[in-house]
């Protein structure tokens, strides 16, 4: 899993029906000290995240395993909204 | 499957159901010698490993098998806690 930021969100009139009613939004990924990297991913979100937001993504195919994505044709997923992260000194 | 040293905790009170009770770890892989290698990440954790343990952790779908039959929604989770690396000094050139 990966954190990131929510900074847009997409819209699709015609798409897969499996896909319909499923919000897409466009997350930025973030490292854990907080800096934002490269590249942009367009994502499910089944937890309602908002603009901004600190969110951790599934990828891959263990996306479909989140729930409301079963049988879906996604490969990345909103499953958490983060309260926080702590980073130890040593590491 | 890749070494790792867990580095750090994420908390998230709002999740996918599948992930209620989950704990999520960061992660920086590192190689055999223990140089960190790779972007860190987060991780769901089978084992009950803690702050700077040194572990081995199992990507994509597979991530998700040690919670079955639960539908856990993970692409990335620490499956083991290391004891011991034997790195062999003498180089295998054999191809």
């Amino acid at each position: 899993m990966t954190l990131g930021r929510v900074v847009g969100t997409v819209v699709a009139t015609r798409k897969d029906p499996r896909l319909e009613g499923h919000k897409l939004l466009l997350v930025k990924p973030v490292s854990p000290d907080g800096k934002e990297e490269s590249g942009y991913v367009v994502a499910v979100d089944t937890v309602s995240a908002g603009f901004r937001e600190l969110v951790i993504t599934v990828s891959g195919s263990s996306a479909r395993m989140a729930e409301g994505c079963k049988d879906k044709p996604v490969d990345c997923v909103i499953v958490g909204i983060v309260d926080g992260v702590s980073l130890d000194e040593a590491g | 499957m890749q070494l790792g040293r867990v580095v750090g905790r994420v908390w998230a009170s709002i999740k996918n159901p599948g992930l209620e009770g989950q704990r999520l770890l960061i992660v920086q892989p590192v190689l055999p010698d223990l140089t960190p290698h790779g972007k860190p990440l987060v991780c769901t954790d089978s084992t009950g490993a803690g702050a700077g343990e040194l572990i081995y952790w199992v990507r994509g779908r597979e991530a998700t098998f040690p919670f079955l039959p639960g539908e856990v929604a993970s692409d990335a989770c620490i499956v083991g806690i290391v004891d011991e690396i034997h790195l062999g000094k003498k180089q295998d050139n054999a191809c």
